[in-house]
């Protein structure tokens, strides 16, 4: 295992740096460029056909170093987003009738503005979203986390990649698994996961390893009877989500001399149909510091919105960039292999 | 160091269609029959399949069915115990062939 225990950024890890990953993306021999894969298509220039999700990533802080990670996240990194910003991201919101938010990380809910989006989200009307470890809600400084999301009627969206605790631990750090058990047994408590209590626990899995997800419904029904039987924990949906080929998982890959064969799966599954519903077409991302994105993946890799779209949140205009032309590259065959995946799972 | 298997002839094996391509074909829909979703689910399906990969000793079979079982949702403790199913069959087969030894011998002995 010779990752996980700091982010690439602590290390001084070459793949800290977003312009040598897109660089290696771009440059890998015998890929076809994604822009070729679109046209094949019939969707090349992607672009958008609306905002309905307002996502927000609030920071790299997280109290996990998972070795997928995509943002590089971990307890050694500090950005996070300033009551400042998160408040032009109130005022943009409030400017629009976009009807979710959704709060990512990191561990969001570490954040200092993590509440009060929530909460102004909420007094906007708005479905609110967390993107939780699941962990953070054992954390002492967090001990009123559970019941303050379920006061505001938040939707929870957790991570668990499996119902077996040799391969969540493999992924997420040793002991995460249980911790994980402990607080899904808090929400069910709270009524999260419950039929009829109006409080939504959805799952996400990502697969431990080089190869996609499994069929997203037949999975779902699996974890139900595992984590029932064997833990008496009970949720609501499962979403199955593919690994992106950047970040930490690009050095899993390449450290693990799976690099190669993981694209060449990605490029041999691409769906003409996961590429007419990826989520970025429908989404829009705002960075910790405010930058504006076409989804998380793009941000991580730092490719901004292009062609003179607003580069900023305190720039928000909702009618320019419903329409805007998404940013893409060959990251992008993580979202469209197989059944799709997106932040809500997959998308065929 | 020149060996029978190759682990990219794995990617060739459609070329088994260009000398016979209606054979291939059949073959092939039949295939694509026999692990579709059934009475039996794909994920159990690629789990008997690992299996029996094993029984026969097909490294392209146990390359392609590892993939296939993680993708399907099955984890390397469910693998593990398919593969255990085949060895304990293939076990069991040589142990059950032991009654025919006792009967050989019980005859010609006094």
């Amino acid at each position: 295992m010779p990752s996980a225990m700091k982010s690439l950024k602590f290390r001084g890890s070459r793949l800290a740096s977003a312009a040598e990953q897109v660089r290696f993306l771009e440059s890998t021999n015998g890929l076809p460029r994604f822009d070729e894969k679109l046209s094949g298509a019939g969707l090349h220039p992607l672009a958008a056909t609306g905002i309905t999700v307002f996502q927000i990533n609030v920071g790299k802080l997280c109290n996990q170093t998972c070795r997928h990670c995509h943002v590089d996240a971990g307890p050694d990194r500090s950005e996070v987003m300033t009551r400042e910003t998160a408040g032009m991201c109130v005022a943009a919101l409030a400017r629009t009738d976009i009807p979710t938010v959704d709060i990512t990380g990191g561990a969001p809910e570490l954040t200092p503005c993590f509440r009060y989006l929530v909460e102004e989200s909420k007094r906007l009307g708005r479905h609110v979203m967390d993107r939780c470890n699941l962990t953070v809600l054992l954390l002492p400084s967090q001990a009123d986390l559970a019941q303050f999301l379920a006061r505001h009627r938040v939707e929870i969206v957790a991570s668990l990649p499996s119902y077996a605790a040799s391969q969540t631990d493999a992924q997420r750090g040793a002991g995460v698994f249980g911790k994980s058990l402990e607080a899904l047994r808090l929400l069910n408590s709270l009524g999260y996961g419950r039929e009829g209590s109006g409080l939504v626990l959805n799952l996400v899995t990502n697969p431990v390893g080089a190869f996609l997800p499994p069929p997203q419904g037949p999975q779902e029904n699996h974890f139900k009877e595992r984590l029932a039987r064997e833990h008496g924990v009970v949720f609501n949906r499962l979403y199955t989500i593919t690994n992106m080929p950047i970040s930490r998982f690009l050095e899993f890959l390449l450290d693990s001399g799976n690099y190669e064969g993981y694209m060449q799966r990605l490029v041999e599954a691409f769906n003409p149909a996961a590429a007419e519903s990826v989520m970025c077409r429908y989404t829009l991302s705002v960075g910790w510091d405010g930058r504006l994105y076409d989804c998380d993946f793009n941000q991580m890799i730092e490719l901004p919105l292009d062609n003179g779209y607003p580069a900023h949140i305190r720039d928000f205009d909702s009618r320019v960039l419903h329409t805007r032309r998404i940013v893409t590259g060959n990251h992008c065959y993580g979202c469209t292999a197989g059944a799709g995946s997106s932040c809500g799972g997959s998308t065929t | 160091m020149e060996t029978y298997y190759h682990p990219k002839d794995l990617a060739h094996f459609s070329d088994m269609g260009k000398a016979n391509p209606a054979l291939w074909e059949k073959f092939m829909a039949y295939y694509g029959a026999v692990f579709a979703n059934g009475a039996l689910t794909e994920r159990e399906k690629a789990l008997i399949a690992l299996a029996v990969a094993h029984a026969v000793q097909c490294p392209y079979c146990i390359d392609a069915y590892t993939q296939s079982c993680l993708e399907k949702g099955s984890n390397i403790e469910e693998m593990t115990e398919a593969v255990h199913v085949a060895c304990a069959i293939r076990g069991g087969s040589s142990l059950v062939h032991g009654v025919q030894m006792r009967n050989v011998a019980t005859k010609i002995s006094m």
